[in-house]
């Protein structure tokens, strides 16, 4: 019984396959990084989960529930949250109001949700910066903003895309100190990640994608070794 | 101080009419009041949740005809008006939202724009029902005397500023921001921004709806080209809110003084009384360009302004 299955899933833009007959499952609590080069369909696949896209083909489990075709906010109220590449923070609101708004989904009343929003934003680092509108946060504060306000829904899968990048190495080392303590509270983390650095020190197994096709999937050794993979970033060797 | 504002103005305002006023400055003060309460509610659906509508006369027009028609066709008060259009008004937006929320944007505009014409060609011919271009008219007025509209209209701007502000400080008001700033995003955060951008378009149309029926006893007469005009009431309404500031509690009163006084001004000037829409217009380009947030929303960048014109004569 796994936690969260894609199973044989497919998505086709006219006659393009953005995804091709992917299949991988998650257990509780493990973290599942998801690399490949540009294009190789790595978001589109997170918005098939969170139910941005509907499959073309194949199913999505969450709890042993189907939740492809669910809306996006039906998928969250399950228990499913996930961050956005490029940054969407509620720009004219301040930090603090960005996260009680989502901190509102399990919170009975406006004084829990504070309580939610405040405890995010100290377990992230964002409690000083909690008056700052947030269109004038630096980037690496919004990509954790971005984080602070997906927890704030409480969720038991987090989907994270692209969290690190264009951090500095400072930042990095807080953000990646971050989401070992998410994985300490028990929730179980997707993350679609391009730093080899950050992805090989946090994820308990990799699946690899490349042309909307899964190419590869195991422990970070593996496919640090793999000859496919290496293929797919580096290009085919050339023969002498 | 700031506290007790908004309690201070309506004392004010309840004690203006004992000083008596001519009737000419009273019909003023009602216009007045009447457009704060469609431009807090416009301010609602489009300020604070983003969604904006061309198209609220629809809602006024369609609380008006409610009284109209409860007086002419049932031989009721057109004050029954008040109440029955809530529930009419809301059907209205419930069915206009079903189509038009759908779309995003300049799309949701411009279907709300339609809607609003696509009801005054209704209005006109449907003649056994709405009485056509003839319109209604209420034979008796309820007073003659204009000091019991004015304390009607003050009451429903009170319930109005207090509905918007309640709304605003809840959960819907965080939603409907969030929905403002990305729909996808809230989306994504667990908010039904269909369910929620839905009960934001139905309280916008009821409150401006109250002021519909309100019209209809005040005016005593309406006619579809009166109550669903486009440039009349649809882009005055936007004007109102975008004058006053967007997305602030006192924007749209501050924009339905100065709107409703200027209307009277340039109407009273000769031969360019009939332009008056050009000088709106000219108003709006001003407006964006030099005071996006609207006077209240860019007050302090207004009183720089002041205070460096003051310094340099």
């Amino acid at each position: 019984m796994s936690f969260l299955e894609v199973k044989k899933v497919s998505l086709f833009f006219g006659g393009l396959a953005a995804i091709k007959d992917i299949s991988f499952s998650l257990a509780k609590g493990e973290i599942l990084g998801l690399i490949g080069p540009n294009g190789a369909g790595k978001t589109t696949l997170f918005n098939v989960v969170n139910g941005f896209y509907k499959p073309s083909r194949g199913d999505v489990l969450f709890k042993d529930q189907s939740i492809a075709g669910l809306k996006p906010h039906r998928i969250c109220r399950s228990g499913l949250a996930r961050t956005f590449q490029v940054v969407k923070p509620l720009q004219r609101m301040s930090v603090h109001d960005n996260v009680i708004a989502s901190a509102f989904l399990r919170a009975r009343d406006k004084k829990q949700a504070e309580e939610i929003a405040r405890d995010v934003l100290e377990f992230t680092g964002l409690f000083e910066d909690r008056d700052v509108i947030s269109k004038g946060l630096p980037l690496g504060k919004r990509k954790r903003l971005e984080i602070a306000r997906a927890l704030a829904t409480q969720p038991e899968l987090l989907l994270l895309d692209e969290s690190f990048a264009g951090l500095n190495p400072s930042e990095l080392d807080v953000s990646m100190e971050i989401i070992r303590q998410i994985k300490d509270k028990g929730i179980t983390i997707m993350i679609i990640e391009h730093h080899m650095r950050v992805i090989m020190a946090l994820s308990d197994r990799i699946v690899v994608l490349n042309y909307g096709e899964k190419i590869a999937e195991g422990a970070p050794l593996e496919i640090r070794n793999n000859a496919q993979v290496v293929e797919a970033y580096l290009g085919e060797a050339q023969s002498a | 101080m700031k506290k007790y504002l908004p309690t201070i103005i309506v004392g004010l305002l309840a004690v203006l009419p004992l000083i008596g006023l001519s009737s000419y400055a009273m019909h003023i003060l009602i216009l007045v009041i009447m457009w704060s309460v469609i431009g807090m509610a416009w301010n609602l659906l489009s300020g604070y949740c983003g969604q904006v509508s061309f198209g609220h006369a629809a809602f006024f027009g369609t609380g008006a005809y409610t009284a109209g028609i409860l007086y002419g066709k049932l031989g009721l008060s057109g004050w029954w008006g008040l109440p029955a259009s809530i529930i009419i008004v809301t059907c209205f937006a419930l069915v206009i939202g079903y189509i038009c929320l759908r779309l995003r944007g300049p799309f949701f505009a411009l279907a709300t724009l339609s809607m609003g014409v696509i009801l005054r060609i209704v209005a006109e011919n449907m003649v056994d029902f709405t009485g056509g271009d003839l319109g209604i008219m209420i034979r008796e007025r309820t007073w003659v005397e204009k000091i019991w509209y004015y304390y009607i209209i003050l009451a429903l701007a009170c319930g109005t500023f207090i509905v918007v502000k309640l709304v605003i400080e809840s959960k819907l008001g965080y939603y409907f921001v969030a929905i403002r700033e990305d729909q996808d995003a809230a989306e994504s955060l667990g908010i039904n921004t269909t369910l929620y951008k839905t009960i934001a378009l139905c309280l916008s149309a009821v409150l401006t709806g109250f002021a519909g029926a309100f019209y209809m006893n005040y005016m005593g007469y309406i006619d579809p080209k009166v109550v669903f005009a486009l440039h009349d009431i649809s882009i005055v309404t936007i004007m109102v809110v975008m004058v006053g500031g967007v997305a602030t509690y006192w924007g749209p009163v501050v924009g339905a003084i100065i709107m409703v006084l200027l209307a009277e001004l340039i109407r009273s000037i000769p031969l360019l009384g009939t332009a008056h829409h050009t000088f709106f217009g000219i108003l709006l380009i001003v407006i964006i360009i030099f005071l996006p947030n609207g006077i209240v929303g860019d007050f302090a960048k207004l009183k720089r302004i002041a205070g460096f014109a003051r310094r340099r004569s």
